[in-house]
Order: C-alpha cells, then structure tokens, then sequence
C-alpha cells in the first residue's frame, strides 16, 4: 500500500492503495467518482474512458502508479454544469438508451472534438469505433458528435 | 420534464416529495386491474398503507407533477413513455412533471418486471385513466370556484380555462380543492386525434444525469461499511467444488474473509480492485458431476436429434406425410445457432444486507419479485421482510431476469454478516451461463406443380432451450399441412431469456428459409409472402394467431419505403416477423464494393399500433436492428470441455459504429393501442440481411455468426 496523490477535476485528491491499482477503481472506489464506468477491463469497450492530460485513456488498464502529476479529468469534471458541448448535444441529440456506456462516450467524444475540433466524418467514425455501445446508439453517438462539432468554435 | 428526477425513492420517500410539494392532489390507481378507478386519496392513508393503490400520481401545490413508474429500466425508454401517457390525458405542462422509480412493491404492482416488451400494453389504459380522471378532478375544482359550467372549462399546459371570462388558474392552485371532491366513475379519455404529446420526440428524462456521470446504475451504488465480493464459480459447466485452499488469498491487502456457498468461492475485502486480485491467489479444485460438452459434441447432438430425438409436436394441421409424397419440389434446409451470452454493458452486481430483522437488496434486476421472493427462500424471512430497490440498469437483454447473482449477494452477505456488493467482472459475466441457447432447425417444404407450399415441417433442436420453435407463428397458419415440432437437449451449460428469447433466432432461420422456398417456387420473395397470408386469411389452416391484415400492411410499406425489386445498385433482402404483439419488416440492402457485399441500409417498416414517444421509439427500433445484425454477424460462444473459450470482448466480438448500416424507420399508422419495441426489431434483422447476401452472392447464409459460415467467408 502507497499513498497517492492525485490531481482529479482540479481537484487534489489522495488514495492509500496498491500501485498497481487500476486508475478506474480509484476513482470508484476510494474517490467515490463513480461516473466512469467498468466494462471489461481490459481497454476493449471504452466505457472507463478519462482524459489524461487532455487525452482520453482507458482507466481500466492504467496503473494509479502511472499517473504521476498528471491531470485527471472525468465525467464529473468535464464542465461545471454539465453544459460542455459533447454534453449538451449529446441530450439534444436523445443519444441515451440504458446509458451506461455513455459517459465513455462522451469523453471520447470531447477528446478528439479537442483535438480536432471540427473532425471529419471518417475521424469520427474511427475514433469512436473504439467505443462499444451494448445497445446499439452508433447513429445517434455519430450524430451527437457532430452537432457537437458544429457548435464547437 | 425538469432534469432532475429521483431514484431509489421508496413509497414512504415519494410521500415526503409529494408532502414537499406542499400537499396537494393525490390520486391512487392500481396496476392490478385496469377497470378499477383512479380514487383521490390522503398522504396519511398512502403512508400508513391502509389503501390498497399501487401508484400514485401527485399534483402539488408547486405545480409539480410526479408520477411512480413501477418497472425496471434497463435502457427500454419506459422511464419516459409512461410519465408521457398520464401527462397526455392531463394535459399537463411536460416540463414540470416528474417520474420517480417505484421500489418493489408486489403487493400492489402486478406486473414489475421488464421483459417481452410488455410493460406499454400492460399499463396504456391504466395510465391514460389515472391522467384522465386527474384533470377532471382539477376542472371540477375551477369550475367550483368559479362557479361556472365544468363544460365551459378547458385545459392547456398545466392550467384550467374559462375562456368567456378570460380566468386561469394552474393545477397547482387547483390541487388542494381538487383533493376534495370524489374521483368519477366515468372518465372520458381523449380522442387519439387531440394527442399533443404523445407521438411527440421527447427526450429521456435521464439524460442529464446520465451525461454527468450521476451514480444511477447498481454498480455506483454504495453504502458506509460495505464490502465488495467477488466469486470464483466452477471454471467448466458439468464440475463442481471438491477443495478450496483460501489461506494465500486471505492474507492479501484489503481481504475481510474467504466463504464458500455451494459451488462458489467468495472472497471479501474493502475495494473491487483487493478482491479482484485475491481471487487469483485462491487454490480450488473441482470435480466432474456432468458431462464436460465442448462444441463439437453439441455438432453431433443436434444432428442426432434431428435425426432421432423423441420431438415433442409442438403444432399440427393437415396430413404433412401425403403432402410431401405428393409434392412436385421439396425444399430442405439446416440452420445453425450459437450459444449467447448477453452481454450488459453493466455486469451483474447486487448489493444485499442481510440483518437480524429482514433483507435489504439494491440493484439491477428486471425481476424484483423473483428476486425477493428467491432471497427470502434463502434466508428464511417472510417476503414483506426483504425490501428490493431498484437502480437503473447497464443493459438487461433477459440477463437480469434471473436472481443468481441477487442469491449470491445474500449468501456472502448472511455468511460475513456485514452489508456487501457482490461484482462481477466482464470475463465472470461471460463465463458465468445463462445463455441464449445454441439450436439448430431443420426445415422443410413441399411445393405443388404450381409452386403452392402445400407442407411446411420444422424440427428444432436446443441446448436447454425448452420449446425451440414458435409454432403458431407465420407461416402457420397458411400452409394446410404443418408439422412443427421440437427436441430438447438438456447440457450442464445454463441458459435463460435472451432479448427476443428463441425468436431472436428463429426468425432469421425461418424468413431466409421461406426465402430459398420462394426461390425453389419462381416466386419473388415479398409476392410470396404475401400469397400466404392471403391463405391465411381466406382459408386459414388451424388457427391463426397473429393479424394477417397488419402483417400484410407492413410488407406492403417496407416494399413502398425500399422501392423493393426497382433499386438500382443494391441488392435487398427481404424479412417480416411478428413477435412480442408488434409487427416489424424488413429490408437489407447490400452494395458490391470492390466484389465484395457490404450492408448499406436496412429499411424498417413498424407496427407497434400508437408511437408514444417518436425518440425513444426510434432508438429501440435501430438499437434492435443493430443488435440483431451485430449478434447475427460476429456473436459466438464455443466451449471446450465445458469451459467458455471467449472470456471477453477481445474474444467475444460486439458490433461496433463503423460496422452499422444505415437504418431507415417507417411506422404504420393505424391509431391501434400501442405495443411494445424493446424487442420486436431485433428478430427479423438477421434474415433480411442474409436475404440480401444471398441476392448479392448467390451465398445462402444457414450458420450464425456469418463470419464463421464458409459460405461467408468465401464471398468475404
């Protein structure tokens, strides 16, 4: 056991576990942020995605030892109102059915809306293929995705 | 519909709200039974339990309008669809009502379950009355105090009118004296014309909380002191538990205790990630107690039964032995299905505390009252002593209409005498069973001289699938002679209710066979279906239980919507299913692109009689469509020596964004009352898009997943 300090939603945090402790169950378990979500555990379904510095990673398979000062921004801490972009379009667009995959989604999302703010269709097609939707919403993800976009300056 | 809505609020806590609200109208109306009447009721009387309703529709003093939707929801919409329906009839103002999650309550709730997309038809007249009887009660009430004719007073937007004197006054001004007059035993309900809201898009009323992360699923919830559990189940379907070496395990960080239940190891500790780990450092053995089946085995049990299993006969009409000596042409043909597991993206979890007084279980489950029912079994208390909460759920699929992993979570519970969440991970979710069942079907058809299907015999084969046909399904019902029968093997690998159960499969076999039949017959596959039900309905053969004349219609509109047969440059496929009361056709159309087919669309035509909500119905029906193609497409599940061999979705291959069609979704209206979607779209999706190979490549798809069939793969 080590403690860890983390800087989580501009927020300074600290959690006394294992090193090897996957960045997700942190978050979950000692910080009680549980908007990022467990899929599978292994990097496959996107489900657990958080922003690292800007960059969306899988926390599922990110060691809490790697992190070192790195920013942390998750769900919870994309906006203050849950008014980004991403966020709103994606109630706009009535993107949800159970839900659960869609907070990865959206950060995936804002991820490469920041990257690429006005990303074409075949980079949001590849980007958010990474990301499994067990229900089925690919049209309305895509859709979101690029009203997001075309509000997006 | 303000952004804000409440889960987990018990009956009590739903009469706190409404007591917040500021008093107000309180109507009480019962699920039970849809003729009893919406009766205006006091908090007190609610929250001492001494009237018999089952929900409860509030209008307080605020304004706010707050209705408990019962059933479970696990992405199907009805969180949304059914606040809809009262505030249609109430002509309430959308934006200030509210829905609450009803807990387990079987007393009242007759039908708390999700699943065979019944929950709409079940309580469509029952919510239209509670909204109907609501707003008379609230006309009466101005009219009172206006002292004016009720018949002179209208409603719009949450507010009552008396347009000859220009005065308004809103419900929630009304709802105090409205809770003093009686309920009606007549209350008129709209004509479906005057809708306003219903057949409107309106977005889930879940959205914001699911857009910023709010803990709503099972798995987010926590109580103060509570352990996680994770359990090691026997590795291979047909072993059981012999020894279990827990001492390594034990002594890992963050480890409270190792118990053992049946076959089950459960270690228990303070964070997922602790148990996760110790479990790796558990030393079990097990033992045979079943056969250890590997698939290739399953290949050579189906094609004995086929050949000599002891068939149940399922559905009979005519004489099928004459019919098929004296056909012109016999038309026969196999298809094959995998095991399944569902796949929620949310993976089993439940939280259980069991106390000295009774049982406290929170979680995702489509089945509360199996689940209360099979806890107090366990435990030993009286069902009233074990309360159900239920979260949202991560995705449901028929999974969590079984209660294995609530009857775990009160094991280890009662075991450790602490509250604990039991966890599963991805790879325990899909090794744990509970399968759709692998089938397979044997099909037959003779045709006379004019191509007529004069005899039609289907066997089906399943792994623990029970009853593996729908025999009263078309085409029965338009062929005079019919044999539909079914063999059952019973495997140590578990199954249960898979999204569309049988169906799921069933359909795809059938309406691509009915295609190789209408081939076999010069017959163009729509034109061919279309002859049936003719039959069906001029001269049907047996009994006939589904609407000819609705599936007639959605035929016909798939056909107009896809220009079916006149497109240039695709190649379309052509499918029709009725199943879970709604009527759903389809269209695939395939493009060669570089010699090779790819799907481009599939055009939907839907009945499901009234759309209640256009958004949500729209998602269920592409969700449907991309489910069934994705399971159709890439979905196996092998096992060797009764062990999984997919563990996860790097093995176990979901549909992903670049790998959809196009879905183009037309609904029939025909004002009829409505039914339900989470599961009709998904049946007839797998034939439509064979169809569509077949026409591109002259390649009969028979095997799911196509990616494994030869024929795919030699046109892929």
């Amino acid at each position: 056991m080590a403690l860890f300090k983390l800087t989580v939603n501009n927020r300074a945090f600290q959690a006394e576990v294992e090193g090897d402790t996957p960045l997700l169950w942190v978050l979950r378990d000692n910080l009680g942020l549980v908007g990022t979500k467990y899929g599978c555990g292994i990097a496959q379904c996107g489900a657990c995605t958080v922003h690292l510095d800007g960059k969306a990673v899988r926390s599922c398979v990110l060691p809490v030892s790697a992190i070192g000062k790195g920013k942390v921004t998750t769900i919870e801490g994309l906006s203050e109102k849950g008014d980004h972009p991403v966020q709103k379009a994606w109630d706009e667009v009535d993107v949800a059915q159970c839900g659960y995959c869609q907070a990865g989604q959206i950060m995936t999302a804002a991820a490469l809306l920041k990257e690429k703010p006005k990303p074409t269709d075949d980079e949001i097609l590849s980007t958010m293929s990474g990301n499994i939707c067990r229900c089925g919403t690919y049209h309305r993800i895509r859709e979101a995705v690029k009203t997001a976009a075309s509000k997006t300056k | 519909m303000i952004m804000e809505t409440l889960e987990n609020t018990s009956r009590r806590s739903f009469m706190k709200l409404a007591a917040a609200a500021g008093g107000g109208l309180f109507l009480g109306f019962n699920w039970t039974n849809s003729s009893a009447l919406p009766v205006v009721v006091n908090a007190k009387q609610v929250a001492a339990g001494s009237v018999n309703f089952n929900s409860y529709l509030s209008i307080g003093t605020d304004n706010f309008i707050t209705i408990i939707s019962p059933n479970p929801e696990i992405g199907q919409g009805i969180k949304t669809a059914f606040p809809m329906v009262v505030a249609e009839e109430l002509d309430a103002d959308w934006k200030l009502v509210k829905t609450v999650q009803g807990n387990l309550d079987p007393g009242a709730f007759e039908r708390q379950v999700t699943g065979g997309s019944g929950a709409v038809p079940h309580s469509w007249d029952r919510l239209r009355k509670a909204g109907a009887t609501a707003r008379y009660l609230l006309v009466e009430a101005a009219a009172n105090r206006w002292k004016v004719p009720a018949a002179e007073c209208t409603t719009n937007d949450g507010k009552v009118y008396h347009k000859a004197s220009g005065k308004s006054l809103s419900y929630g001004e009304l709802a105090e004296e409205a809770s003093r007059l009686t309920a009606p035993k007549e209350v008129k309900l709209k004509d479906e014309k005057d809708f306003k809201l219903i057949g409107q898009s309106v977005r889930n009323v879940d959205n914001h909380n699911i857009a910023t992360g709010k803990p709503l699923f099972g798995l987010d919830f926590y109580r103060e002191g509570m352990l996680f559990s994770i359990i090691q189940r026997p590795k291979a379907f047909g072993m059981k538990l012999k020894s279990v070496d827990a001492s390594a395990a034990k002594a890992m960080p963050g480890i409270v205790d190792v118990v053992t239940f049946e076959n089950s190891v459960a270690v228990v500790g303070k964070s997922t990630w602790q148990v996760q780990k110790a479990r790796e450092a558990l030393k079990i053995e097990y033992e045979k107690e079943a056969d250890l089946e590997s698939s290739s085995d399953h290949n050579k049990i189906f094609q004995d039964l086929l050949d000599n299993g002891k068939a149940i006969v399922r559905r009979k009409n005519g004489d099928v032995d004459t019919a098929f000596k004296n056909a012109a042409k016999i038309v026969k043909a196999e298809y094959q299905c995998p095991f399944l597991p569902h796949s929620p993206l949310e993976p089993m979890n439940f939280f259980a505390h069991v106390r000295e007084d009774g049982v406290e279980l929170v979680g995702p489950t489509q089945t509360p009252d199996r689940a209360r029912g099979e806890v107090a079994k366990l435990t030993g208390f009286p069902p009233e002593k074990v309360t159900v909460e239920i979260t949202r759920q991560g995705g449901g699929f028929g999974r969590r209409l079984a209660a294995d992993f609530v009857l775990e979570a009160a094991h280890v519970s009662k075991l450790v005498k602490a509250p604990v969440k039991v966890v599963w991970t991805r790879e325990d979710d899909m090794t744990g069973g509970t399968y759709r069942p692998a089938v397979r079907y044997r099909f037959e058809a003779a045709l006379d001289k004019d191509g007529q299907m004069m005899g039609y015999k289907l066997r089906g084969v399943g792994m623990n699938a029970g009853n593996a046909t729908r025999e009263d399904n078309f085409p029965a019902g338009s062929v005079d002679n019919l044999l539909i029968d079914s063999v059952d093997h019973k495997s140590p690998i578990t199954t249960g209710p898979w999204r569309a159960p049988i169906t799921n499969f069933l359909a795809y076999a059938e309406q691509s066979f009915l295609d190789e039949v209408a081939e076999a017959a010069g017959k163009d596959p729509v034109q061919f279906r279309l002859e049936l039900l003719e039959k069906a309905k001029k001269a049907p053969a047996g009994d006939v239980k589904y609407d000819v004349d609705r599936m007639i219609a959605v035929i016909k509109l798939a056909a107009e919507k896809s220009n079916w047969g006149k497109k240039k440059g695709v190649f379309q496929g052509f499918s029709v299913y009725f199943s879970h009361r709604s009527y759903v056709a389809q269209v695939g159309e395939v493009a060669m692109e570089k010699g090779k087919p790819a799907l481009k669309n599939v055009i939907v035509a839907v009945d499901c009689g009234i759309v209640i909500n256009k958004s949500g119905s729209l998602q269920q029906i592409r969700g449907g469509v991309v489910d069934g193609l994705g399971h159709a497409m890439y979905g196996n599940m092998t096992f060797k020596d009764g062990v999984p061999d997919q563990r996860n979705f790097n093995g176990f291959r979901l549909i992903r964004m670049n790998e959809i069609p196009e879905v183009d979704v037309h609904f029939v209206e025909n004002g009829m009352s409505p039914t339900g979607l989470g599961e009709p779209a998904l049946p007839p999706t797998g034939g439509a898009v064979a169809n569509a190979f077949y026409k591109a490549t002259k390649q009969r798809l028979r095997n799911q997943p196509f990616m494994e069939d030869a024929a795919f793969k030699s046109i892929s």
